[in-house]
């Protein structure tokens, strides 16, 4: 009885075992193995290369003319380039979605439909799209420039090509991400507690503080995972905004999968940035579970 | 400016929605409630007993009249500048924080430095007996011991006023009677005004310094409890309050009042024409036929543990209930005549 319980089991799972092995299990070790071949002459991979790790050294080291190794700060500063923007991304979303998230939890019913089909519409428009229109809001002739160059006094502004225009583009990508794990923690919100809060003395800022945010909490971590990861990886966005010459991981895989045709130097890469999320997102959950009730 | 008040309300009216569909749910109500005294607002569902607490705790705004409170007007003032802390029905603990997090929660706003806060919301654990639960979080405690924690969170800041709505409605009969002892000692040990909420009259009575009985966002009739119990003003109050006959009669000009079963009763001071008679189910007794005010027949007995209650038939048919201690008292045969002694003093007359 127990065992054909079990076997049964498994024959249930076979499909979506299968599933996994061949799309994620299988492409992943081919990359893995990849990232530690070297490219061929004729710009493929060299299947007969043995494996080294000479990829990931060359992430950080390169060798100079005499043949030594110096450092190359190249792939570092797009490394830390790219944890930033998707830090101050993080952030500038969580700014931003957490009073609209607050806000719409506590609209009527029609209202909280409206502003959900509301957030979830840009996911209906395609990215290269809702880029490009940044592309013409943020362009060096536009309206906006203009405004703020009236405004402000210290020189003409620059509003594309640089790290700003890339983490408003992020951002405006991402929000939804945010505020939709946000407002369904607020959406089952006990408010009784905030009224609690205040009858015990506290002001609306610190009730927020003390009472609001410690319960949002797994909504605020799910909806910065759900920021942070997908924007370690962005390239669309850096190409566009940045204009290339605010290049970020994915604009760096990208370009040794297509132009520079080196794939087992971009498979390191990509490697190097799973290996990042992963670091992440473990981290996360270990902090979480130390911190949960007993 | 003293004033002997703890809260004074005058004038208060509040509706909710606007327009054709706004309900009014308070009604110019007047209240003063003095320094350490136990009030508790009695009254059926609806009738506005939250809303009050709600607008003496200032998370509603009156659209009309003062609250004062220790003196000072704070009709407008929000709900962390009011001297007031409030036991809610749900108890609304917060539930990321433990049991001793949450009673220091407001003497933490009022920036006392940590020892001071753990010494006392140790002291207002000790007072509800919740110390070994210091640690534990809310949910892992029940609904008695929630309760005193929100007790216990309520009283740590010292408030000048406690207001309680329905604190002990979730609690099963034994432990709401022996909380509602507690609550009263606590009360007394500490010195603060109560403001309770209760739609259990029972409750009412047994707590209370004074009552107030609401009905539809008015104050009906407001007294100590034995006052409301024996001389009801209103008919809903009398009828809210315990088992009560009420009799239809008419009041003569001559003075004295007239049963529809044609006895007369020496009642002085009504105005003349329809009027309802009231009078507690302990005060009537049963005499000899046609030795009392009326003749009636009875329907039926039952022994209640301590007391005996007799059903009888009025000649109007209306129904008539008499409570009698005294068991050894000499029963009357079930369907057989009875007269009935209704004292003047214990009559109470009510304009129909
Ligand atoms: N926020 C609100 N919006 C609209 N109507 C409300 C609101 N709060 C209360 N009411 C209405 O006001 C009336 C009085 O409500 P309240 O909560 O004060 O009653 P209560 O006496 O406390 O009743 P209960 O014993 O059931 O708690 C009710 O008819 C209720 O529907
Ligand atoms: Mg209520």
């Amino acid at each position: 009885m127990m065992q054909s319980a079990a076997v049964r089991q498994l024959v249930l799972l076979l499909p979506a075992l299968g599933v996994i092995v061949l799309l994620i299990g299988v492409p992943l070790g081919l990359m893995g193995w990849v990232s530690l071949l070297e490219k061929s002459a004729s710009a493929g991979v060299d299947w007969q290369a043995s494996p080294g790790a000479g990829n990931y050294l060359r992430l950080v080291w390169e060798e100079d003319f005499d043949g030594r190794m110096i450092l190359n700060p190249t792939y570092l500063v797009i490394f830390l380039r790219s944890v930033l923007q998707a830090a101050v991304t993080t952030l500038l979303c969580l700014v931003l979605g957490l009073p609209v998230a607050l806000w719409m939890a506590g609209l009527t019913r029609t209202g909280r439909m409206v502003m959900l089909l509301l957030v979830t519409i840009p996911f209906w428009t395609n990215l290269l799209v809702r880029n490009y229109a940044w592309l013409i809001i943020l362009r060096e002739d536009g309206w906006t420039t203009a405004v703020l160059n009236r405004l402000w006094p210290f020189g003409p502004v620059q509003l594309l090509y640089n790290d700003a225009a890339v983490a408003i583009g992020l951002t405006y990508s991402f929000l939804p991400f945010m505020i939709l794990p946000l407002y369904s923690v607020f959406e089952k919100f006990d408010w009784r507690l905030i009224e609690a809060a205040l009858d015990l003395g506290a002001t609306r800022r610190r009730a927020l503080r003390r009472v609001v945010l410690p319960l949002a909490l797994p909504g605020i971590v799910a909806g910065s995972l759900l920021v942070f990861i997908p924007c370690l990886g962005a390239f669309v966005t850096p190409a566009l905004l940045g204009g290339g010459k605010t290049a970020m991981l994915g604009n760096v895989i990208q370009a040794q999968f297509g132009p520079a045709r080196n794939w087992p130097f971009g498979a390191a890469v990509s490697i190097v940035l799973l290996a990042i999320m992963l670091a992440v997102m473990t981290a996360m959950a270990l902090w979480r579970s130390r911190r949960a009730p007993r | 400016m003293t004033d002997a008040h703890a809260v004074t309300i005058e004038t208060v009216s509040k509706s909710f929605g606007r327009g054709q569909s706004a309900v009014r749910v308070l009604d110019n109500v007047s209240v003063a409630i003095g320094r350490r005294e136990f009030f508790t607002l009695l009254g059926p569902s609806g009738c506005g007993k939250t809303t009050l607490l709600r607008l003496i705790a200032g998370f509603e705004t009156a659209d009309g009249g003062t609250i004062r409170i220790e003196g000072a007007d704070l009709t407008k003032a929000p709900p962390f500048h009011r001297p007031v802390n409030t036991v809610f029905q749900s108890y609304a603990l917060f539930p990321h924080l433990t049991v001793e997090q949450n009673v220091g929660f407001a003497l933490e706003e009022q920036g006392l430095p940590r020892e001071e806060v753990r010494r006392r919301a140790g002291e207002a654990l000790e007072m509800v007996r919740m110390q070994a639960f210091a640690r534990r979080r809310p949910s892992e405690l029940s609904g008695g011991q929630q309760q005193r924690v929100a007790l216990a969170r309520a009283l740590a800041p010292r408030p000048k006023v406690l207001l309680l709505d329905e604190p002990l409605s979730a609690l099963d009969l034994k432990l709401r009677k022996a909380m509602q002892i507690e609550l009263k000692q606590l009360q007394a040990e500490a010195g603060i005004t109560f403001v309770f909420v209760t739609h259990d009259q029972e409750e009412a009575l047994t707590l209370s310094d004074r009552v107030a009985v609401m009905q539809g966002g008015r104050i009906l009739q407001m007294g100590p409890p034995r006052s409301i119990y024996e001389a009801p003003t209103h008919r809903f109050v009398a009828d809210f309050i315990g088992d009560i006959n009420l009799i239809e009669a008419e009041a003569l000009a001559g003075g004295g009042v007239r049963l529809a079963g044609g006895g007369v009763v020496p009642v002085p001071g009504a105005t003349p024409g329809r009027v309802t008679l009231a009078i507690r189910p302990e005060r009537a007794r049963m005499v000899a036929p046609g030795a009392g005010v009326v003749d009636a027949t009875l329907v039926h007995s039952a022994f209640l543990g301590t007391a005996m209650l007799h059903k009888l038939e009025l000649p109007d048919g209306g129904s008539f209930l008499i409570r009698e201690a005294d068991l050894s008292a000499p029963m009357p045969e079930r369907g057989g005549r009875v007269g009935l002694c209704l004292p003047a003093e214990a009559l109470q007359v009510m304009q129909a």
